[in-house]
């Protein structure tokens, strides 16, 4: 057995495979070694000269020889192609964590919208679909435990979907080497039980709401992906700088002009459309349903102290 | 061994017309030579050059790992270190390792013939060499690379520093690959000596004929991917790169469509080694000739179609995985037949234990569990879990290293006293052996345990319950390091020593490279050599030996 926990019903068919061809390769491994020492001591050479047969071929034999084993082979490569595809394909209902990896750090967003840190909790006994995307180069999201492993690609979803047995802690590597810190990109799967799992979401979700205004915009900055479009220092993306724009007057493309408070940062938030900043395009899209309250105020109170 | 002393005969003997080692001596006359055997030696001391440069890098990068955290460099210098140590293996060692040093030195002879077909091509193919090498190694100098020797983007297209210069080297070099592939279809095809059928050619020739047919075809493939490479990176073309609208992933199946044919650029000349090796020692003539020889073609052709088993967690589609998965099944299938045959030629034979013989047995234990462990990442799901972990480190290294590497040991040993015309201390010979084989299995079983616990590859820090074994591992390393010397000294001392002269054919071997002196004349042969027997019919070469000497 390999020495790894088998934290899956999938991981320990995985292992089958492992010990089948284990068991065939020691087989075929001992032919060779008993082959090898048996004829070096039986037929070592005992004098100079000594007349060897001269056996050229015998068709029959290596026929033999190449159709026996290629028929385990076969096994293997059904075997583990069909175990593949399990892995493949997630069940409907499950429970669907997006991944965003980045050199070095994960981020793991769940259905509520939120993200926190570099530890993903999950509940036991239920599938897990991880949907995953690379901000940079490519990465490789590896838990050994459950025999799983997918890259991570810049602009193409890639997935993977586990099942976990019991809670438990275990082990995820970034598996494709992404520069200075690749070693150290690591973080961890805890399985928690489904109540313990939803406690732990909504206590992480409380915490978040308790948090400072400021802090917790500043938080939701990143999490919610503002800074791909918005910079906070004055230089332009694709979308306005947040810097020192708290109280002034914007011009717009499709609206008469306006001074930026609470209210215009809750409608670009919600209907960004409404008025498009004049020389940006019409690309932001809506947040309608994904802000609670009291997120939307601590964004705007996170700009109004960027001065 | 007793058998070698007693055949010596007295040096005045053979070497009275000087030989291509002594005749036109002379740093330029060696510099400009043409002739297959110059080049060839110096083939072999630039490529063992950079053995010994990419050697000492994995014993600095074992002793890096010898604690989890940092224990003699820098993470950054670290994976400047494995780029390199791979890089300097694959692409200037390994690739040419057998072609350009034994290949260039005894094809021309095995076949009859007085040189290579284009010797000038063949120079110019070491001057290539030569001038990669320079790049590739002057790319650490020019800012450094840490991308591994796979170059994957976008991580290569993006980062600064010596990426391009790299990849040109890996563009030369590669044209020096392909002339060397030329040259020797072109050779085998026109040069045979009178009653060289194709079946009468040694299976070192079948071997080298294969790989030259993979260098020609394949080898283009990773130049113009180098180039595209090149053009991602100075003119932002947006081929590889995602933000530019490119493919990553695109990258990954062209440089596994060259990549993984060189895996068999690499051993089948290794196997064609072994094939002369085994029935030489054995003193029986090889058994399958036809299957091994077929084989190696087989390997050739289906070598082509497996490339997508590297890309199993790639994000390519599942159908494509399971293709791959299929063929690459079907390529195994010809190395164990060889491996068959290998082990039914030593049956009835009469096995002597020279040096040669050591490394081919080394080679059917390493190479053994080299392929068989190729069965757990040909299969997908098992793939999945060992992928880019050091379990497919522990693998490569046993093909690569136990497979072509130690193969090559066999084939130098073998023709070592015809290169120089000297022999070699048996004892210290076998000792040397000993250390390899106990080294490198010491250095690699302990990453196949690491790799199917878990523990990528290319890690500089590592989880604390991984240490024991990287403390085996690299133990082990210095261990195969101190066989390693062992066998240089061996091989260099007695070129200095008269007494260890060489007869032509110590080792009674039927091929026609044995019936010229050791070392040979600078053309080779006096007389265009016909072909009478087999290269397996020792009875029939003993005879006519025995004939000319008493004559």
């Amino acid at each position: 057995m390999m020495p790894v926990t088998q934290a899956s019903d999938y991981a320990r068919e995985v292992d089958n495979i492992y010990m089948f061809i284990t068991y065939f390769g020691i087989f075929f491994y001992a032919v060779i070694v008993l082959g090898v020492g048996y004829f070096v001591y039986k037929y070592r050479r005992r004098r100079q000269n000594e007349e060897t047969p001269d056996i050229t071929h015998n068709t029959a034999l290596e026929i033999i020889w190449t159709v026996i084993p290629s028929i385990p082979l076969v096994v293997m490569a059904f075997w583990g192609f069909n175990t593949y595809m399990q892995a493949r394909v997630a069940p409907a209902d499950a429970l669907e964590i997006k991944v965003i990896a980045k050199k070095w750090a994960w981020e793991f967003t769940y259905p509520n919208g939120m993200s926190f840190g570099q530890e993903m909790h999950v509940p036991a006994g239920r599938p897990v679909k991880l949907v995953m995307i690379s901000q940079d180069v490519i990465h490789d999201f590896y838990l050994p435990d459950f025999r799983i492993k997918a890259d991570i690609v810049p602009n193409r979803y890639t997935q993977l979907w586990f099942n976990a047995d019991e809670p438990g802690e275990h082990q995820v590597f970034c598996a494709e080497y992404c520069g200075r810190d690749h070693s150290n990109m690591l973080a961890k799967v805890v399985v928690d039980t489904e109540e313990q799992y939803q406690q732990w979401l909504e206590q992480k979700a409380e915490e978040a709401m308790n948090m400072p205004l400021p802090e917790l915009g500043k938080l939701l900055y990143v999490n919610k992906g503002c800074n791909t479009c918005h910079s906070i220092d004055g230089t332009r993306i694709q979308g306005p700088s947040f810097k020192g724009i708290w109280g002034q007057t914007h011009q717009f493309s499709n609206a008469a002009p306006a001074v930026v408070d609470e209210n215009y940062i809750r409608e670009s938030l919600l209907q960004p459309t409404a008025r498009v900043r004049a020389g940006y395009e019409a690309i932001m899209p809506s947040f309608q349903g994904l802000l609670r309250e009291r997120e939307i105020q601590a964004l705007a109170e996170y700009v109004k102290s960027l001065k | 061994m007793a058998e070698v002393l007693m055949q010596r005969t007295p040096a005045a003997l053979h070497e009275p017309e000087g030989n291509f080692l002594t005749e036109n001596p002379g740093l330029k006359n060696w510099l400009f030579t043409v002739d297959h055997k110059r080049i060839g030696l110096m083939y072999f001391w630039t490529i063992m050059t950079m053995f010994f440069v990419g050697g000492v890098l994995a014993l600095v990068l074992r002793t890096e790992l010898l604690t989890p955290k940092t224990t003699i460099v820098s993470a950054e210098v670290y994976n400047q270190l494995f780029t390199l140590h791979g890089v300097i293996m694959t692409f200037l060692v390994l690739v040419p390792v057998i072609p350009a040093t034994l290949g260039n030195f005894v094809l021309p002879m095995m076949l009859g013939a007085k040189d290579v077909a284009f010797p000038r091509l063949n120079l110019l193919s070491y001057y290539l060499y030569v001038f990669g090498a320079l790049l590739a190694v002057g790319a650490i100098i020019g800012g450094g690379l840490d991308t591994g020797w796979t170059f994957y983007t976008p991580y290569s297209s993006t980062i600064s520093g010596g990426v391009s210069i790299m990849t040109m080297g890996a563009f030369v070099l590669g044209f020096s690959s392909i002339l060397t592939g030329v040259n020797f279809i072109a050779t085998i095809h026109k040069l045979r000596a009178p009653g060289l059928s194709w079946y009468n050619m040694p299976l070192f020739i079948w071997g080298m004929y294969a790989t030259a047919v993979i260098q020609v075809l394949a080898t283009p493939v990773i130049g113009i991917t180098m180039v595209l490479l090149l053009m991602e990176r100075l003119f932002q073309v947006g081929i590889f790169d995602a933000s530019l609208g490119g493919d990553p992933v695109l990258f990954q199946h062209f440089f596994w469509f060259y990549s993984h044919p060189v895996v068999y650029i690499m051993i089948l000349p290794g196997m064609a080694c072994i094939s002369e090796v085994i029935p030489t020692f054995s003193h029986k003539p090889i058994f399958g000739y036809k299957a091994i020889a077929w084989s190696s073609v087989g390997i050739a052709v289906v070598s082509f179609f497996v490339w997508g088993h590297h890309m199993f967690v790639s994000g390519q589609s599942e159908f494509a995985g399971a293709i791959f998965s299929f063929l690459t099944f079907v390529v195994a299938i010809p190395s164990g037949v060889k491996v068959f045959n290998w082990l039914a030629t030593m049956y009835r034979g009469s096995i002597s234990l020279g040096a040669p013989m050591l490394y081919a047995i080394s080679f059917l234990l390493l190479f053994g569990i080299g392929g068989l462990t190729g069965l757990f990442l040909g299969t997908v799901a098992v793939d999945v879990h060992l992928h880019d972990t050091y379990f497919i480190v522990a693998h490569f290294h046993y093909v690569m290293m136990g497979g072509t590497l130690i193969a090559f040991f066999a084939g130098l040993h073998y023709w070592w006293p015809k290169m120089y015309g000297r022999m070699y201390n048996e004892l210290w010979a076998a000792i040397g052996c000993l250390f390899v084989f106990l080294g490198f299995n010491g250095t690699f079983i302990p990453q196949f345990l690491l790799g199917s616990r878990g523990m990528p590859r290319r890690y500089y820090n590592y989880l604390d319950q991984f240490q024991f074994l990287h403390v085996a591992s690299t133990i082990g390393s210095y261990l195969l390091g101190v066989g390693l010397v062992i066998m240089a000294v061996t091989l260099i001392v007695p070129l200095f020593r008269k007494r260890y002269d060489a007869p032509n054919n110590p080792w009674g071997a039927a091929s026609l490279e044995w019936t010229v002196s050791s070392p040979p004349p600078t053309h080779n042969f006096h007389h265009v050599p016909v072909v009478t027997h087999g290269p397996y019919d020792f009875k029939a070469a003993r005879r006519l030996e025995q004939m000319e000497s008493h004559s």
